[in-house]
This record gives structure tokens, C-alpha cells and sequence, in this order.
């Protein structure tokens, strides 16, 4: 039996866009910039103890890093008065240090931090235009639909043909109504899995396929690098997040921005994996900086006494499902050599140019590849379900208040320590959603059990000298790995019997059928590929590590047991 | 519904009247109003009417309840004083009560498993660690509450009670659950200190137990203060290893939970644990010593699930394996002195 998804297009549910909050915050975007800028000043002026010196220290750290960074690291987008900038930064604090009053040069010292976190401020603010976001959004559906008919109904007046839309290549699937009815009440932060730069894109079709209103997004600067996508990206409500800056300076600022947007009422993207998932594995440690700002509005919300619906945020996980990820294997080369220590990468990859990511984008839709989407279960910022009225509903059914988690003797409390706690705990629940929504496609079966299965047979080795071994020792009997691929389906299956995974469809195929599938469909466009058939039928892999990486998907679930 | 207001004095709520929770309750009732929970309404009736709870006093100003909605409503901060045998179960009854607001903190040493329906540590005999429960986290896979506190170390309530000096520590992720408790239990007497790692004093305070049965089994055999100085020593080793694979910290096991309570309860002839030991020693069998005890020795619990869990790790832990092989499969507690001389420790300090 197929599964049902989403194949109409939602009514909007705000069909005016003079209501969208996005667009009210870019109406009023230069208020809102100085608004955080100040509130970031505040926020760092209380972790420097309001102590001159400690702020003095800061703000030279923060000088030495930058100016390290313009000569090491410039992009193309860094804007061209950099170098000027920090230059008068460094004669304003030189300036300030000959002053001979402590409260004068606190004074001085707080004015450079003002300027600093407005300069930041000012480069995190999305851009955001109703008219380029309805451009957008149309280009995508209509060319991608275009391409889509003209690649799977023969003739060349097809492209004209209506027959297949966008919807019957990504399937959309889960809690679809619940988000609607939710992001109409109050504030959806929106949580996926991150294995392909394609996601943002998808997601922001996704949403508007949806019918919400568009999400303000955090996104790589280095994305604003290549032209198309700096055009999409500040089309669909991106603000700017420079992984480059690791200051304290920038990161507050940035926190104070996707906070204050929060509470503002805009509808928020996180990829919580910070990045791409360099292993191919569903994310499990999340990037919490981001997140700990969706509690912190909530918090603040109560605190203002906003203890109305409206006032509430929503956490609702996303995994992105595909046969193929187009940078596998640069995502993986890259996870083998960090030898697990976050390191400084190049982004040089496949996306690092418009012309391939067209090309990409042709390859994509002109093959059938399918990706799905879904969507999970909504939460209240400590990681409880919401019904879809928002409220909070205990694991024994009871309604609960969120706000009951930041009171203590009756009433809300400020308290960074306990809220970091809320973050971790809100992280490890995210993670446990993105495992139950994950849907498993029989690409991912394959590659996992073949993956497995050589590692078996190699039990001495490790994880390196398993990827370097030589082809004659890769192949795998066809009715043995059609054995344990139903092995590994039928384990898969009881966990969805408890609601601990997702699968595809397609999985309820016959056996022969979803490895035929699965092989066809795992990592179809790499030059080399991670699963063949021999000329005898065997199995065998073109390439280990990108085996590795889509076997990868799989792992966390205590399927390996199965091989031992 | 609308959470509680707590507009009106501040009252604390002691779950749990044994000897450990009056004894708490009483220092908690120097500085607030408290009101206890106990489950048998005789017990409530003799503490409202004649101050004494189960004939230990108990501060005048002190109120019984035997309603968990009433203790649940009325107090923001809780104390579990609970044997662990009947954790699990009052956990549950007062989960309906609880809400987020709520600060637990619990002196309850023992350890829970979290089994399938149907499945007993008989059926299952290998553990891993998500099968094995802290209280903490009994409290929080039962309850919505998440500021969550445990209070460990050398605190025997013969000696609180008689209000001799003394120390606790007072753990939890969240550092207002550790301000709270300070502020409320800290006296001239009594100090408070705190600890970030609650895994890992709820794990040393547990660890101990199998160790204080072999202190026990020592003096039993009627050796003397080297023999107790060399358990001491490797009992502490084997508990920072097994502390570590639970999931604690080293640095919690040297603290007062760790090496603080394994001190005294092994020199204490009141510890039933300790107690359990001497009599074995004394070649008395395990069920006839059950059979004359009221309440079930934390230790042997402890020596079980540890010993399974040991199943599923490459770990060793010498004393809990032999301890086990004396429990409960007969082996002469003289041979398992013998095996534990032999056995090749070479390196004295193998984890700093």
C-alpha cells in the first residue's frame, strides 16, 4: 500500500503578506538593528562584569581576530571597508587607554563595543524583499516543474506539461496541519537535519508549499558567496551567520538577533547540526547556540507576562530524506580527516559554483531521484509535545504549563545556567524526534548492510584500515546480503512497530524488489558508485567511504547488533 | 488551572519519615515550616498529635500529611527520604502532583532497573546502562520535574539526630537546586557542600554499599586495621572505575559522598550493609540473615545489578565479582579473601 503525502498546495494562512512577520520586521529593519545592537552591548557589558579592563580585553581580542581574519580568510562578500573599520577601532582603543579618568574610559571603551555590535547587527540582518521572495518562489516551482516533465514525459513539448509537479519528487509527509495551525498561534522554530546546501532551498519551498509565511533562516556567509544562492537566500528571509567570527562580540550579537526575531513573532529555521552532516549520520550533538535563543524568547515572553498562546514557541524537527547526496564525497573525505576535532575546512565543494549547482539541479530533476520530508510532532521549548491547540502535554497525558519551568518561588526567573541545562535537554529531545520521523529508503538499507557486512567479515580492523581495503576483499554473495537485508528490515520494521523510525513506502516491497531499488538509487550520480552488481550478481562497492557515508544514516538505532 | 501562587510563607516537604528523613526534616524545621509525607495514617496521627514519628521526635512545629496532592500543592521544594525498595512506587504515586515548578532533592541511595514489561533482572542477567536507574533519573523518566537534586555522604541519623557535626553534599545539574539546599539545610552544624556531578555521587553513594559488606565481612573474619586500610584503598579504585562506566565522574568519588560516606560506613557497626558482611563472616547464610533483617540491605541489590552490568562491559571489578560468588553462589568467604590476595593488582593508582 502507498503512502499517502501532500500533493496539493496549501492555502496560505495569511494571505496577505502586508501580515507576514518577516516582512514586518524588514519594514521596520533599521530599529530592529539598532535594537539588537544595543541589546547585545547590554549583554556583553554584564559579562565583562561592567570592569573596564576585562571589556578592554575583550575588545582587543576581538580586534586581533578580526584583523588576523581579513588577512588570512576574505571572501568575497566581506564588505570593502573592513580594513577601515577596524583600523579606527584600533586608534579609538589606543585613544582611549591614554585617558586618564577610569569612568572616561569606560565610556570610550563602551562606545567602540556599540559601534562593533551595530556593525554586526547591520551585517546579520536579513535583506528580505516581498517582491524578490514571490519571484523566487515562483522561478523554483515553475522551473523545477518544468524540468521535471521534460525529463519524465518524452518530448520536447513536454516541457510545457503539467502532468508531474514538484510534490511527486519531494513527498512531504507528517505533522503537516499541526504546523499550520500552530505557526497561525504563535512562533514556529523549525529544526531539520542538514546533509545537502540543497536543504535550504527545499525547505523554503517546502514552507511555501505549506502555506506559511516565510521563516527567517540562519545561513552560512559563505552561501552569500555564490551569487545565486546570496539571491535566493536573502529572497527567503536569510540573515547571515559568519562561522568565521568566533568573538564573543559576534556571537552575542548574533544570539540577540534570532532571539529578539523569535519574540518578535517571525517563524525561525535552525539547522541544529550547525553544519552539513560530515558523516552522513542523523545529527547527534547539536550546535546549542542558536537553539538557547528559542528559550530565552520564550522566557522572556513569559517575563513580559506574554503568557497567551501568541506568546508561545514551537519547536518543530524536519528530517530531509535522499538516495544521494550530492557532496557525499567531500562531506565524507572531510569527516575521515578531522580526526573528530572541529578544524577549519575549505569550502570548496561541489556547490562552490552557480554553474554547478545548475548542473546539479538539471541532473536532479532529469533522473528520478525522490527525496522525502518530515515533519515532526511540534514541542514546547523544553522538548513536551503540544496539542494542536500549543498546549503542553505530559508523557501521562496531563496539561502542563511551560512557564511552571522558569518559575521558582512563584514567579519567572532569570537563570543562564539553569536555561543552558533546558538547551542540552532540548537538544538530546530533538535528536531522539529527528530518529522517530527519520524515514528509511532502501538506499540506505543497502548501504547499510553491505557496509556492515564487510565489516564483519573484517572484524580486526578499524574503521581506516576497513576503508583501505582492497577491492578483491568487497564483495559480498547476492543471497547472503539478500538475507541480512531482510534481517535488517525486519528489525527495522519492529522499531517502526514502537514508533522509533520512519520508512518510505517503497519498503513494503518485495525484498528482491527494494535492493534492486535501493541499488539503482544509492548514490546514483557519483562518478563512483557506493553499491554495484559484479558480473557474477554480487555485490561489491566502487567506493568504501562513500558506502561508509550512507550507511551512516542508519547507525544510532542498535541495527549493528544484528552483525555481531 | 493556573500554577501555584506562593504569595504565603514558604513551607518545605519531606517525603519519607524513616530514620534519615526525620532527622532531615528536624534540621529543615529549624529554619522553615515543614510538613512530612508518610503513607500510613497512624503514623500521620502520631505525628500530629504526639510529635514523635514512628517514636523519634520530631520538631513540634513539623505537620503530617498523607495526602501527596496536599504535600505537592503547599511546597515548591521537596526532599525524598525513601528507601530505594519503595522508590519507584512513590515516585509514581506523586508524579500526578508534580509539576515543572517543583525542586526535588532526594537522599535516597540505591539504584532501579528499567526493564521491559515482563522482564526481571532473573530473565534478563546482562544489563547495560540505560536498563540501570539512578533515583535522579527514576525522577525524571516518572515525573515532569527536571530540577532535580540528590544529597549524599557521611550523614548516619543516629549522629544528626543527636546534633554532632557533620557534612553533606548536596548535587544537581542546576546550581539553584544547590543554592536552595544550602540555604536551607546549612546550620553551625551542619555544612552543605555542592557538586555539579549528580550521577556521580548517587553512583559513589551506591558503590559504597558493596564495599561497606566487605568491610564487614573483614572484621567478621577478625582481621584488622591493615586489611581495612587495603579495602578501603581498593574498594575506592574499583569504585572510580565503576563509577566511570556509569557515567560519573572521578573527581565525585574523592569527594564526601564518595570516600567521605565509605569511610564511615565501613567502621560503622550500625550500617545493615556493614552488618550483612560480619554475619557472613560469622558463617551465617544470606537467607537466614534476610530473614532476621526488617529491611533489605541496599548492598546486595547493588552487588547484583553491578554484576550484571559487568556482563556487558569488559570491565573488572574484583571485589563486587567475588562478593557476588559469596552471595549467591556459595563461594567460602575465605577462598574469595584468598583469590582477592592473589588477584594481580600491580599498579596502586591506575585513573589520575
Amino acid at each position: 500500500m502507498e503512502e499517502k503525502y501532500i500533493k496539493h498546495r496549501y492555502e496560505p494562512i495569511l494571505p496577505s503578506k502586508e501580515e507576514w512577520p518577516v516582512v514586518k520586521l524588514a519594514r521596520e529593519r533599521k530599529e530592529f538593528v539598532k535594537k539588537v545592537a544595543d541589546l547585545a552591548e547590554n549583554r556583553i557589558l554584564k559579562q565583562t562584569g561592567n570592569n573596564p579592563e576585562i571589556l578592554k580585553e575583550e575588545l582587543e581580542t576581538t580586534l586581533y581576530r578580526e584583523k588576523l581574519r581579513i588577512k588570512q580568510n576574505p571572501w568575497v562578500v566581506d564588505p570593502d571597508d573592513e580594513g577601515e573599520f577596524w583600523g579606527e577601532v584600533k586608534s579609538s582603543l589606543l585613544h582611549i587607554s591614554s585617558e586618564e579618568k577610569k569612568t572616561s574610559r569606560f565610556e570610550g571603551y563602551k562606545a567602540v563595543l556599540n559601534k562593533i555590535t551595530n556593525r554586526y547587527a547591520e551585517e546579520i540582518a536579513s535583506n528580505f524583499k516581498a517582491t524578490h521572495y514571490k519571484f523566487t518562489r515562483s522561478v523554483v516551482t515553475y522551473g523545477f516543474s518544468r524540468l521535471l516533465n521534460a525529463a519524465r514525459v518524452k518530448g520536447i513539448k513536454s516541457i510545457f506539461s503539467n502532468q508531474y509537479t514538484l510534490q511527486d519528487k519531494i513527498q512531504i509527509t507528517g505533522e503537516t496541519d499541526q504546523i499550520r495551525d500552530l505557526a497561525t498561534k504563535g512562533t514556529i522554530v523549525m529544526v531539520p537535519t542538514h546533509f545537502s546546501n540543497l536543504d535550504s532551498i527545499l525547505i523554503g519551498w517546502i514552507i511555501s508549499v505549506l502555506g506559511l509565511p516565510p521563516f527567517i533562516y540562519g545561513a552560512g556567509l559563505n552561501l552569500f558567496n555564490i551569487s545565486i544562492f546570496a539571491y535566493f537566500m536573502n529572497a527567503l528571509g536569510a540573515y547571515k551567520v559568519d562561522r568565521r567570527k568566533k568573538n564573543l562580540m559576534y556571537l552575542e550579537t548574533l544570539k540577540t538577533y534570532s532571539k529578539e526575531a523569535i519574540q518578535f513573532g517571525c517563524h525561525s529555521l535552525f539547522f541544529p547540526g550547525g553544519t552539513r552532516s560530515r558523516s552522513g549520520t542523523i545529527e547527534s550533538r547539536l550546535k546549542l547556540g542558536l537553539l538557547s535563543t528559542a528559550i530565552e524568547a520564550q522566557r522572556a515572553n513569559y517575563q513580559a507576562g506574554n503568557n497567551e498562546i501568541s506568546g508561545k514557541i514551537f519547536i518543530v524537527p524536519v528530517t530531509i530524506n535522499y538516495h544521494f547526496v550530492l557532496e557525499a564525497p567531500s562531506l565524507i573525505r572531510d569527516h575521515l580527516s578531522s580526526t573528530g576535532q572541529e578544524r577549519y575546512y575549505k569550502e570548496n565543494d561541489e556547490f562552490s559554483t552557480s554553474y554547478k549547482i545548475s548542473k546539479f539541479l538539471v541532473k536532479f530533476f532529469t533522473k528520478g531521484s525522490d527525496i522525502s520530508v518530515s515533519i515532526g510532532k511540534a514541542m514546547d521549548v523544553l522538548g513536551n509535545y503540544v496539542d494542536q491547540d500549543g498546549r503542553t502535554i505530559d508523557k501521562n497525558g496531563r496539561q502542563i504549563h511551560t512557564r511552571d519551568y522558569f518559575m521558582s518561588d512563584g514567579v519567572v526567573t532569570v537563570d543562564q545556567q539553569r536555561e543552558e541545562e533546558y538547551t542540552n535537554m532540548l537538544g538530546k529531545r530533538i535528536v531522539e524526534e529527528f530518529h522517530k520521523i527519520n524515514r528509511v529508503f532502501s538506499s540506505h538499507l543497502v548501504s547499510f548492510t553491505a557496509f556492515e557486512m564487510i565489516k564483519r567479515k573484517n572484524q580486526k580492523l578499524d574503521l581506516f584500515e576497513l576503508l583501505r581495503l582492497p577491492e578483491e576483499d568487497l564483495i559480498i554473495s547476492y543471497e547472503e546480503f539478500k538475507q541480512e537485508c531482510q534481517n535488517v528490515l525486519n528489525a527495522i520494521f519492529e522499531l517502526k512497530s514502537q514508533n522509533l523510525i520512519k520508512t518510505a513506502p517503497h519498503m513494503n516491497r518485495d525484498i528482491e524488489e527494494i535492493i534492486s531499488h535501493g541499488m539503482d538509487n544509492v548514490g546514483m550520480y557519483h562518478a563512483k558508485r557506493p553499491l554495484v552488481k559484479d558480473s557474477l550478481g554480487n555485490i561489491t562497492t566502487q567506493d568504501m567511504s562513500l558506502l561508509y557515508f550512507y550507511h551512516n544514516r542508519l547507525t544510532g538505532y542498535g541495527l549493528e547488533k544484528l552483525f555481531k | 488551572m493556573d500554577s501555584k501562587n506562593s504569595s504565603n510563607e514558604k513551607v518545605i516537604g519531606v517525603v519519607g519519615v524513616g530514620s534519615f528523613g526525620t532527622a532531615i526534616a528536624n534540621m529543615l524545621a529549624e529554619k522553615n515550616k515543614v510538613i512530612v509525607y508518610a503513607r500510613k495514617p497512624e503514623v500521620v496521627n502520631e505525628i500530629n498529635s504526639t510529635n514523635t514519628a514512628q517514636g523519634k521526635n520530631l520538631n513540634p512545629t513539623i505537620l503530617a500529611t498523607n495526602e501527596p496532592k496536599d504535600i505537592c500543592d503547599r511546597c515548591d521544594i521537596l526532599f525524598f527520604m525513601i528507601p530505594s525498595s519503595g522508590f519507584l512506587e512513590v515516585v509514581k504515586t506523586f508524579a500526578p502532583f508534580l509539576f515543572p515548578y517543583h525542586l526535588i532533592i532526594h537522599g535516597t541511595k540505591g539504584l532501579s532497573l528499567n526493564l521491559k514489561p515482563g522482564e526481571t533482572l532473573d530473565t534478563v542477567k546482562r544489563l547495560n546502562r540505560n536498563q540501570i536507574l539512578t533515583m535522579s533519573e527514576v525522577i525524571l523518566q516518572e515525573t515532569v520535574a527536571v530540577r532535580v537534586g540528590c544529597l549524599a555522604g557521611p550523614n548516619l541519623s543516629k549522629e544528626l539526630i543527636q546534633g554532632q557535626p557533620a557534612a553533606t553534599v548536596i548535587a544537581s545539574k542546576y546550581n539553584e537546586v544547590i543554592l536552595e539546599g544550602q540555604r536551607l539545610l546549612r546550620s553551625e552544624k551542619f555544612q552543605v557542600y555542592g557538586n555539579s556531578d549528580i550521577i556521580g555521587v548517587e553512583l559513589s553513594g551506591v558503590l559504597k554499599n558493596i564495599i561497606a559488606i566487605a568491610a564487614g565481612a573483614l572484621a567478621g573474619l577478625g582481621l584488622g586495621e591493615n586489611a581495612k586500610g587495603l579495602l578501603i584503598s581498593r574498594g575506592m579504585v574499583e569504585m572510580v572505575h565503576l563509577s566511570n562506566a556509569l557515567g560519573g565522574s572521578v573527581k565525585s568519588v574523592f569527594g564526601l559522598a564518595g570516600i567521605g560516606d565509605l569511610v564511615t560506613t565501613c567502621n560503622s557497626v550500625d550500617s545493615r550493609n556493614y552488618t550483612v558482611g560480619y554475619r557472613l563472616a560469622k558463617g551465617e547464610s544470606l537467607e537466614e540473615i534476610l530473614a532476621s533483617m526488617d529491611e533489605v540491605a541496599e548492598g546486595i541489590n547493588t552487588v547484583r545489578i553491578i554484576k550484571a552490568f559487568l556482563e556487558t562491559t569488559g570491565l573488572r571489578a574484583p571485589i563486587t565479582e567475588n562478593l557476588y560468588k559469596v552471595l549467591f553462589e556459595d563461594l567460602e568467604i575465605e577462598e574469595a579473601l584468598q583469590f582477592l590476595m592473589k588477584y594481580p593488582f600491580s599498579v596502586d593508582v591506575d585513573f589520575v
